[in-house]
């Protein structure tokens, strides 16, 4: 029996399909290069044609654009700030209550719950995260500004309104709708967003960790706030801002209960407006021309603020999976 | 062992007691949660249910101020426009995400793929909508089914990418290795074996994707704009349930108002049955 | 000492004066290495995991690398097909020639190397496919097979890889679905469908039960008189109950190499003889 020349050498025809396979390798490397490269080119794409249609704007308003109280379409000056006002306001609401709220559930999911709650409240979490926004929004006008007015600004005029100074915030009238409102519904909206980043977040760290610190006679709390939280730190910090993007480019929530309204004003009570609600409320029907330049302004301004925001966000997060992978 | 002295009764009762009013906080954090999810989905189904019968399928949007209508024209828009947009987004999401989990280990061109991708994940949808209005409404002068397509794509892409790599990157090396000892060729080993051993994962993320575009709104705002009437040409402004639920809702019309709520069922549904599909689909995979 | 070397060398000359083992060959004919590895040189990054290999794989026989954790006998084996070449960092100098032909040489086509020196993996690592296809996978990259032939292919793999019998009636079944023992023998199938010159075997039988460890070892018996063997392990009596020849390796270096009777019962190396009797490692 010759081994040799039967098996060591290949056939003719092996030959020609390794030569076939040699250019499908090199094509399908060059195809799925190309298509994840074109998220890279969508995002550049998206900056690029934005800026060209904001041009006119930038260029007759000045950077002054972003700080300017106009927005007058019949004479046609517009500016910036009440809508950058409107989206920042709203925001930072929906953060200072989603976020220790949300805190509390990833705690509770993650600590106290029953394991056999856990896989089943953690869903609902996830579902309610899934829920799509306009449906918030409706929730919100149609539900909530009422309640909103008839119960909840009476009681906040009441006690908060009531601290000089800062009572200012809460005086105007009992509308319903408006900045404040529109704050609690974004609430509504990125909580189950950020709890479940948290608890994600918070499953990573090693029971090990927690195990040693119960072990020294810990109470629950006491290993969340020593434990728990610094070895998540940059997770939590990246979850919070992920959630601050969403809530900065949230659109339906907003503009159903924000009021719509070109106006800045002290009290959280006004309606006002974020500049995705401009947008979803006056892009239609814009003429072409400064109106609608304004409009690819203030777009823009969302997308570089978001971007910078997420950027931020991604760069933590990362940095703790580092950290993750040097501890382990 | 009686003789605790040596412990500071104050000092644990003090711990004891941060610890109860923080635990106590949790849950009442968690409850808050849950009883805003069962009050809005039990106001939607509240709503919403009345508004549902045969006439919603069977019948067009109706014109302002005419009663009845249904939402039979938006309901087959919102369908074509999502179903061409899962037709482009997954090819393109899978083989980018190939690419990053089988190229994408030493390229730095993708890391910095993988970290915009995450980004776009959470950009604001409409914006989105504003730039595919410059780039084709604009163009061409006229709003379309597919420009819809196209901002739900730009959506989904990322959500596939990224599931798709990570499902990818789930597979064991082994299994590679055991491919490519056959002399397999790399694009082999990625479609036949590996995808192939992600698939229900992949599926997932696909599934996701879809609910995620479901239920977007701005994208559609100045792409696929609206239509009154029955239509199935995408290249035509195109009705749809996020855009008319958008209108109805802050309309002054009663009927426009149930309409809305029904459609907002309609929508929340679709979302959150995908949502648990994707979960059964996984749940197999971990499982088989 | 000296007089019992000279007692077993005599022993080893029969009658005729030619060599007493290798039911293989003719007196007189040359053996015919497929594989010969002449001065390797293996780097992991800047540490080196073999250091200076000089070594036959002599066809038609099988060879056993054996040696403590981390000697570098895995390494040494995984040159043979150049998996190490999907990992960068990681690189091989020297020369391997393969029935003359050296692999190390840049500009091989990968993929047709690898048709021809296939590999079995410790962990059994069937595709997610059924078994018949587990098997068609591989023949199918080289060869147009017919529907007929590659039915035909496939019964004579799962026949060489004694599966046959116990796969005939699920072969549309997920290859999954078999036993530990049983993957690893359609992982076998696979590897011989493609007929290969070689087949290098990295500890085939460590996550078997013993029943499975001892069909493969017969199998491999049986796969020999076709194929050249080279198998990694670390159970000793496998090496000393399958392989025709040994090689000793020790923190990547190959310590000694020969006739697996000549290791095991005269070893030539006082670490080979200490690793062997269980001094350490």
């Amino acid at each position: 029996m010759d081994i040799t020349q039967s098996h060591s050498a290949p056939t003719p025809q092996a030959l020609k399909i390794a030569k076939v396979q040699r250019i499908q390798d090199f094509l399908f490397y060059v195809i799925t290069q190309f298509f994840a490269l074109s998220v890279l080119i969508a995002l550049m794409g998206i900056l690029i044609s934005l800026l060209i249609n904001a041009w006119p704007a930038l260029h007759t308003f000045g950077p002054g654009f972003f700080f300017s109280q106009d927005w007058d379409v019949v004479k046609g000056e517009f500016g910036g700030l009440i809508a950058i006002y409107g989206t920042i306001a709203t925001s930072l609401i929906a953060l200072v209550i989603a976020v220790p709220l949300s805190f509390g559930i990833a705690l509770f999911l993650t600590e106290l719950c029953p394991s056999y709650l856990r896989r089943p409240l953690g869903t609902a979490v996830e579902l309610l995260a899934a829920v799509p926004s306009i449906i918030y929004g409706m929730f919100g006008l149609f539900i909530f500004a009422p309640l909103f007015a008839e119960y909840i600004q009476p009681a906040l005029a009441g006690t908060l309104g009531k601290i000089p100074g800062f009572g200012i915030l809460f005086s105007g009238a009992f509308n319903g709708i408006g900045i404040l409102c529109a704050g609690l519904i974004l609430a509504m909206m990125i909580l189950p967003f950020i709890a479940s980043v948290m608890r994600d977040v918070f499953e990573i760290v090693p029971p090990v960790l927690k195990e040693s610190a119960y072990g020294i006679g810990c109470t629950t709390w006491e290993v969340v706030k020593n434990v728990v939280l610094p070895y998540t730190k940059a997770g939590v910090i990246g979850g919070i801002m992920l959630g601050l993007g969403r809530a900065l480019g949230e659109t339906m929530a907003v503009t159903f209960v924000i009021g719509n309204a070109h106006r800045l004003s002290a009290s959280l009570f006004s309606p006002g407006t974020s500049i995705a609600s401009t947008l979803a409320n006056e892009f239609g029907e814009a003429e072409a021309g400064n109106h609608l330049s304004s409009l690819f302004a203030l777009g823009l301004a969302l997308f570089i603020i978001t971007f910078v925001v997420l950027a931020c966000a991604k760069w933590m997060l990362i940095n703790m999976e580092k950290k993750q992978g040097l501890k382990t | 062992m009686n003789n605790i002295s040596n412990i500071d009764q104050s000092l644990f009762a003090k711990r004891k007691r941060a610890n109860k009013i923080g635990l106590t906080l949790s849950m009442g954090a968690m409850l808050l949660g849950m009883v805003f999810l069962f009050w809005i989905l039990g106001v939607l189904l509240f709503k919403g249910l009345s508004a549902i019968d045969l006439n919603l399928f069977i019948h067009n949007t109706p014109a302002p101020g005419s009663e009845g209508g249904g939402l039979a024209n938006a309901i087959v828009g919102s369908l074509m426009i999502v179903a061409s947009c899962t037709l482009i987004s997954t090819p393109i999401g899978v083989l980018a995400g190939l690419y990053l989990s089988e190229y994408g280990d030493r390229s730095k061109v993708a890391a910095v793929t993988r970290f915009v991708t995450d980004i776009m994940l959470s950009a604001p949808s409409i914006v989105i909508g504003l730039f595919v209005y410059a780039l084709v409404v604009a163009q061409v002068r006229h709003f379309s089914g597919w420009a819809g397509t196209i901002a739900l794509a730009l959506i989904a892409i990322p959500v596939v990418v990224r599931t798709t790599e990570n499902m990818l990157r789930l597979v064991p090396g082994s299994l590679r290795e055991a491919a490519y000892a056959l002399g397999t060729p790399k694009w082999k080993v990625a479609y036949k074996v590996t995808l192939r051993a992600a698939k229900s994962g992949v599926m997932t993320g696909i599934l996701l994707a879809l609910a995620r575009v479901s239920g977007e709104t701005a994208p559609l705002l100045f792409t696929a704009l609206n239509n009154q009437f029955f239509s199935t040409n995408m290249n035509a402004p195109m009705a749809n349930l996020p855009v008319v639920i958008f209108q109805f809702a802050m309309s002054p019309y009663d009927n426009w108002v149930d309409l809305a709520w029904g459609g907002a069922l309609l929508i929340t549904f679709t979302v959150l049955g995908l949502n648990i599909l994707a979960r059964v689909v996984f749940r197999e995979k971990v499982q088989g | 000492m000296s007089n019992m070397k000279t007692m077993f060398d005599l022993n080893r000359i029969d009658s005729h004066g030619g060599t007493v083992d290798n039911t293989n060959q003719q007196s007189g004919q040359a053996p015919i290495n497929a594989l010969e590895v002449r001065n390797l040189n293996f780097y992991y990054g800047s540490f080196q995991g073999l250091k200076d290999i000089n070594l036959d794989i002599e066809q038609g026989k099988v060879t056993a690398f054996i040696g403590p954790s981390g000697c570098g006998k895995s390494t040494l084996l995984r040159t043979l097909n150049r998996m190490y070449d999907l990992y960068p960092g990681q690189r091989a100098e020297g020369t391997i020639n393969f029935y003359g032909q050296n692999i190390l040489e840049p500009g091989q086509d990968l993929n047709l190397l690898r048709s021809r020196i296939g590999m079995v993996f410790q962990k059994p690592t069937p595709f997610p496919m059924s078994i018949y296809e587990n098997i068609a996978f591989g023949a199918r990259l080289y060869e147009k097979l017919s529907r007929s032939e590659m039915d035909e292919r496939v019964e004579w793999a799962l026949n060489k890889a004694a599966l046959w019998n116990e796969a005939k009636d699920k072969l549309n079944q997920s290859g999954l679905s078999l036993s530990g023992g049983q993957q690893q023998r359609l992982c076998i199938a696979r590897a011989v469908a493609v007929k290969p010159s070689v087949i290098l075997l990295d500890e085939p039988t460590s996550a078997l039960d013993p029943i499975s460890t001892g069909k493969i070892e017969e199998l491999i018996n049986e796969l020999k008189t076709e194929y050249t063997i080279a198998i990694v392990t670390h159970n000793m009596q496998q090496a000393a109950r399958v392989s025709d020849y040994t090689a000793y390796m020790y923190l990547g270096v190959l310590v000694e190499y020969g006739k697996t009777d000549e290791i095991f019962i005269k070893p030539q190396r006082k670490e080979t003889e200490d690793y062997i009797t269980g001094r350490f490692g």
